[in-house]
């Protein structure tokens, strides 16, 4: 579902008005394949690179060198037409209309991805109900709370049923309930409809609950991939996870 | 792509809408500042009798027509230049996610319905000029063609200056006296302007097409700086040109662009 392959990307750092700049190298040299229904955690220190791998994957950034495949569609080029496959929610900011009420944004969102009537009533239906979403649908967007409008941002990218689902940072700055009820609905949505799920947190809660899987990248390069279980292996018994992590991410320094 | 446009820019009326006050204030500012536009014309030609050689009527024929253009891209094209906005904010990221393109997003980007009424303006004193002119049918073909390439040409503009951002993303004034100075600098007989900055805007940045060229056809006008008869006729082709230009460097401004942290 997700390939890549030696895909790196640089950034052209100018200093005052020199034209010739650093390379500053965000991700570098990255090769990591997720299976079609995986629960992946994708996680690193600030800076490592998970936001840039994640604007490849749906086409934002064109990787300076390699590979990316998502859903067998090359990103940068193909990033209309992979839109309809593919959810994408970042935790930081909406990507939902802010004057228009959220019941409006969904409709548009129909309309733009052209999903048929029929199929859109019953997911949006299903959506609200598992989200718990039924008492602000008319409220705009701009004033709701955050962990409403993390629940209908994640509603908006899943209401033309994409196959992959990119989540960055999706619990960033909510409370514990509605944090449980967005892991709660997403482990879900993974188990029955099989969706693929990548997701980055700096939530460690977000990780030992949801993830079979987890990634580790750091300084741009995968530091670590394997399953959560493995990752509890690297470090001495009765290591909290969060032991686990802060190991990685300092002994990699 | 239409269909997408529309469904966005009426997403964006309505949101309009949703201030009432400050829709009806917008309209109104909206005319009147098109208003002076006109005003300053006709201030110029109660002290004399032509332009350059250019009467009264046949200025407010060059200013329609390119205003006219002008409007029409302004109403349905301008919003782009707001792109560099969107860099910043890091909001274009999430443009990029949709599957209609990020010209079209932007484009329609806080549409905004109540610039028709300067559309319309403009399309009145064209209307006017054109009667009052008595011009014989047989030109008159020309005009639709000249707005359309005065869209065209605009559009390209506001394109380029949007491809520019990519680059120049703190600079969004330096384009904007491309796009706006470009509609003020149509708006009269090009023969008023020194030679240098004709053939400028003639051979380098294609303004002269916009209306110049084709008006002195429809109008029988000989060029007051020499350029041969062909030329009158050469206008899509400019077009034509520049709207491929201005399609490569928005296709190269989003390969290139870099996102924001986080």
């Amino acid at each position: 579902m997700i390939e890549l392959d030696r895909a790196g990307r640089s950034f052209k750092v100018r200093r005052s008005l020199k034209l010739k700049g650093n390379l500053v190298h965000a991700v570098c040299d990255l090769s990591f394949t997720v299976a079609p229904g995986e629960f992946v955690g994708y996680l690193g220190p600030n800076g490592a690179g998970k936001s840039t791998t994640i604007k490849m994957l749906c086409g934002i950034l064109t990787p300076t060198s390699g590979r990316v495949r998502v859903a067998g569609l090359d990103p940068s080029r193909k990033r209309t037409t992979l839109a309809r496959r593919i959810g994408v929610v970042f935790g930081q900011r909406t990507t939902l209309w802010w004057d228009l009420p959220l019941r409006d944004s969904f409709e548009l969102i129909r309309l733009l991805y052209k999903v048929d009537r029929k199929v859109f009533k019953t997911r949006l239906d299903e959506l609200i109900e598992t989200l718990d979403l039924g008492a602000f649908t008319r409220t705009p967007v701009r004033q709701l709370s955050l962990g409403q409008r993390m629940r209908g941002d994640l509603a908006a990218a899943l209401l033309h049923a994409p196959d992959v689902l990119v989540l960055d940072e999706p619990t960033i700055g909510l409370d514990v309930v509605s944090k449980s009820s967005i892991r709660a609905f997403l482990r879900r949505l993974n188990a029955e409809q099989g969706t693929t799920v990548l997701l980055t947190t700096h939530d460690l809660g977000d990780i030992e609950r949801l993830c079979r899987r987890v990634m580790l990248i750091d300084h741009g390069r995968l530091a670590f991939d394997g399953t959560l279980d493995e990752l509890m292996a690297t470090a001495p018994e009765q290591s909290t996870i969060e032991d686990v992590v802060t190991r990685l991410y300092t002994g990699s320094r | 792509m239409v269909r997408s446009y529309f469904l966005l820019a009426w997403t964006w009326t309505r949101a309009a809408m949703a201030y009432p006050a400050s829709f009806a204030l917008t309209t109104v500012l909206g005319l009147f500042v098109a208003g002076t536009d006109v005003a300053v014309i006709l201030i110029i030609f109660a002290n004399t009798t032509s332009l350059a050689g250019f009467s009264r009527e046949e200025t407010l024929f060059l200013y329609g027509t390119a205003n006219l253009a002008f409007c029409l891209c302004d109403l349905f094209v301008s919003n782009v230049d707001r792109i560099s906005q969107h860099i910043k904010a890091g909001t274009f990221d999430t443009m990029l996610i949709r599957p209609v393109s990020a010209w079209i997003q932007l484009a329609t980007d806080r549409f905004l319905p109540t610039r028709a009424g300067r559309v319309l303006q403009a399309a009145i004193v064209l209307g006017y000029a054109i009667s009052a002119l008595d011009l014989g049918s047989g030109r008159l073909w020309m005009v639709p063609v000249m707005i359309a390439t005065g869209v065209v040409i605009f559009g390209a503009l506001w394109t380029l200056a949007g491809a520019l951002q990519f680059v120049l993303t703190d600079a969004p004034e330096v384009t904007n006296a491309f796009t706006y100075g470009s509609g003020q600098l149509t708006q009269y007989p090009l023969a008023i302007y020194g030679r240098d900055l004709v053939r400028g805007v003639t051979y380098a940045l294609p303004l002269a097409f916009i209306n110049w060229q084709p008006a002195l056809y429809v109008l029988d006008r000989d060029d007051p700086f020499g350029t041969p008869g062909f030329m009158r006729f050469l206008g899509p082709v400019a077009a034509l040109v520049l709207a491929l230009l201005a399609g490569s460097a928005w296709r190269l401004g989003i390969r290139h662009y870099r996102s924001t942290g986080s």
